[in-house]
């Protein structure tokens, strides 16, 4: 394997990433906070749908990222409503919204654009574009270090970026600031938060709230950055995988990313079934290769994660004594 | 002491959940532009119409039923195994192995070696995420989901690369042989001079399921495993302290939960395709979560439910067929019962709960409050 094939794969772990790490870290406020989500990938449906179509109508790809968080967003209301407000099972909400947003989808997709339950293909506008970080045509030509600013680096969508840049705004939201201090221990004790005088639900909506944001972002990087348009089922799976990732990171922001760039390199070399062959000797079967991301998570979660500590009052409603 | 009396429980709740439910997908309906009662008129008289349509819905309930057992199984040990889709498929696997490769004298007999072959790979589908659980500590939902994908992505290999017969450019194995067709509902009740639908997918199977039906209520109900496995689910630290072992109980529960979702391939690879086929399953196995949330778990609850599925199921197609509305207007329904039965529960029940309160206050006599009689 030479080093542009290299480069190459690496570029595409990087796009592959970019919505788990986003979903990861959507998943990380909200069950930081005591709610888990396994509506991550339902949210992030809705949200590649939204602003498909609406980027499609309007030819405005930031109304479309716009639509896929207000979806998102919607989404996330639900999961609040059923699961702090009427202090419903976490998994079960999350089932629903996954379905929900599965079979809304397409049904309005269908009502909308008559296409088979898709939107039409973006062009121009309607899309994320790469953008060219400055000078990386300049030093495209320096050997080694050029074809990683150049190629790597370069030349991803906004999006991409704004993930990244998410990782140390987590953390810093998350572990230097009151509200995250707040955050992390009504995922803990939410007793004592509550004894504190701070309000255990407020402080989870807003959880679940940026879990919407940040799923909404994850979404409409699937069908206006990654590819051009909504297609059925779209997520396929990798709100699922970025839950696993999630455990595997331990709910850390760092860790966070470097799961979900493991993931996202095992994705990449499903596309590159030639790598593996130069890699291992071996061939590999296309429909084997599909299943290496869930294989990869079921080995890693049950083998190397080491002493995960889940948040403490995860998945369980807080009710006030009396 | 409960605060609503069992009637309540049982049927008033699920009952106004699924009204609910039912009044979401109308307007869902209304806005993509199409009339909710004309939609429902179709899919009565397409489901319920006609012995063909009652067969389609009967074919359908049977693999609810047990899909629906399989989730129900684990709830009450307070599993929640979303795997039902990769176990059924794995068990279509062990029935389409077992139908090839076994020359059956009678289908009764190719009937008892498919049960045991499907419930065998349905359970070790569920055993591995179940002992990942146990001795690893990986959460079983997402093992459950991850086993899914690997199971598809399994079985589109084993289907392409070695069942799939010379020469033939589908991915699915060959038709199984004459001995092991399963006699369908027409068949079995043709000796009784009931005339039912030839064409109807319905077949010997629905009358195993609801044997299944059965004896996931004696287990649960009557046997000392159902007794721990329920105490497990109430509470695992009182279990422990009762000696009741978490591995064992978690192991036994999830085989016994992949078996049924296993078993449901006797349905529809044995009974419908009479071949195992690519993606078999249809979505079975997730629609087993919303029939257990909507039966309450209970046996006979599962079995109504199923029934209902099974309604939605053959209705819904049929409003694909003669509508613009697509199928998927089925998933919508179907993410709706989950919603309302299971994670919107107290919301219909905490209204109730006040309401039978005030009720039960308002009949009885307040002693303390008797007034007292002037002394004279």
């Amino acid at each position: 394997m030479d080093f542009l094939t290299l480069i190459q794969l690496l570029d595409s772990t990087v796009r592959l990433a970019t919505p788990l790490l986003l979903a990861c870290l959507a998943g990380l406020f909200s069950e930081r906070a005591g709610i888990f989500d396994i509506g991550l990938e339902g949210k992030m449906l809705a949200a590649a749908f939204f602003s498909a179509a609406v980027a499609a109508v309007t030819g405005s790809v930031w109304l479309g990222l716009l639509a896929g968080i207000a979806a998102s967003l919607l989404l996330s209301a639900l999961h609040g409503i059923a699961s702090i407000t009427f202090r419903g099972n976490q998994l079960i909400s999350g089932v629903a919204i996954n379905f929900l947003a599965s079979g809304l989808t397409v049904l309005i997709a269908q009502s909308w654009f008559q296409q088979g339950g898709r939107t039409p293909s973006l062009m121009g506008g309607g899309r994320f574009t790469p953008i060219t970080l400055p000078f990386a045509d300049a030093v495209a030509d320096v050997p080694f270090l050029g074809p990683i600013y150049a190629e790597l680096i370069s030349g991803h969508s906004i999006l991409v970026y704004i993930a990244f840049a998410a990782v140390p705004l987590t953390w810093f939201v998350l572990f230097r600031t009151r509200f995250g201090l707040r955050l992390r221990a009504v995922g803990e004790n939410p007793a004592a938060v509550d004894t504190a005088g701070v309000s255990v639900v407020g402080l989870r909506y807003a959880a679940v709230a940026i879990c919407g944001v940040l799923c909404g972002i994850a979404g409409a990087y699937l069908s206006t950055a990654l590819q051009a348009g909504f297609v059925k089922d779209m997520s396929a799976g990798r709100g699922y995988i970025a839950l696993a990732a999630l455990i595997f990171a331990k709910w850390r922001p760092w860790y966070a990313l470097y799961a979900t760039l493991l993931f996202g390199l095992f994705g990449a070399l499903e596309t590159r079934p030639d790598v593996i062959t130069a890699l291992t000797g071996m061939r590999m079967q296309g429909q084997l290769l599909g299943a290496l991301p869930y294989i990869m998570t079921v080995i890693i979660l049950a083998g190397f994660v080491g002493r995960a500590n889940p948040p403490r009052a995860g998945g369980e409603p807080y009710v006030k004594e009396r | 002491m409960d605060v609503m009396p069992k009637w309540a429980e049982v049927i008033l709740v699920p009952l106004i959940s699924l009204i609910l439910a039912a009044i979401i997908s109308a307007l869902v309906i209304l806005a993509i532009g199409e009339d909710p009662i004309a939609a429902v008129k179709l899919m009565v008289s397409g489901a319920l119409g006609s012995t063909y349509g009652w067969g389609y819905t009967l074919y359908y309930a049977t693999n609810f039923m047990f899909t629906g057992l399989a989730v129900a199984v684990a709830f009450h040990a307070r599993l929640f195994n979303i795997g039902g889709e990769g176990q059924a498929a794995l068990g279509g696997l062990g029935v389409a192995l077992a139908c090839l490769y076994i020359p059956w004298p009678h289908w009764s007999l190719a009937l008892l070696g498919a049960i045991v072959m499907a419930g065998i790979f349905g359970a070790i589908w569920a055993a591995i995420p179940a002992y990942l659980q146990a001795r690893r500590g990986s959460h079983i939902v997402i093992t459950t989901i991850m086993f899914n994908f690997i199971a598809a992505s399994l079985l589109n290999y084993i289907l392409v690369n070695v069942l799939r017969p010379r020469g033939s450019m589908d991915p699915a194995t060959a038709r199984f042989p004459e001995g092991t067709h399963l006699p369908t509902l027409h068949d079995v009740l043709a000796p009784f001079g009931i005339s039912f639908s030839k064409a109807a997918p319905a077949n010997i199977t629905l009358l195993i399921a609801v044997l299944a039906c059965v004896l996931v209520w004696a287990l649960i109900w009557r046997t000392r495993l159902g007794y721990e496995l329920r105490a497990y689910g109430h509470s695992e630290s009182a279990a422990k302290y009762a000696g009741i072992s978490p591995f064992k109980i978690t192991m036994i529960t999830m085989i016994i939960s992949g078996a049924l979702a296993g078993l449901m391939a006797i349905n529809n690879v044995m009974g419908e395709a009479e071949r195992l086929v690519l993606n078999a399953v249809e979505g079975a196995g997730f629609i087993g979560i919303a029939v257990a949330l909507m039966g309450r778990s209970h046996p006979f609850g599962v079995f109504i439910a199923a029934i209902l599925f099974g309604f939605l199921y053959q209705g819904g197609a049929e409003l694909a067929l003669w509508t613009s509305i697509p199928r998927e207007l089925i998933v919508v329904i179907q993410a709706l019962v989950i919603l309302f039965t299971g994670a919107l529960d107290n919301m219909v029940r905490m209204p109730l709960e006040r309401m039978f309160l005030a009720a039960r206050r308002a009949r009885a006599p307040k002693p303390e409050r008797k007034p007292v009689e002037p002394a004279e």
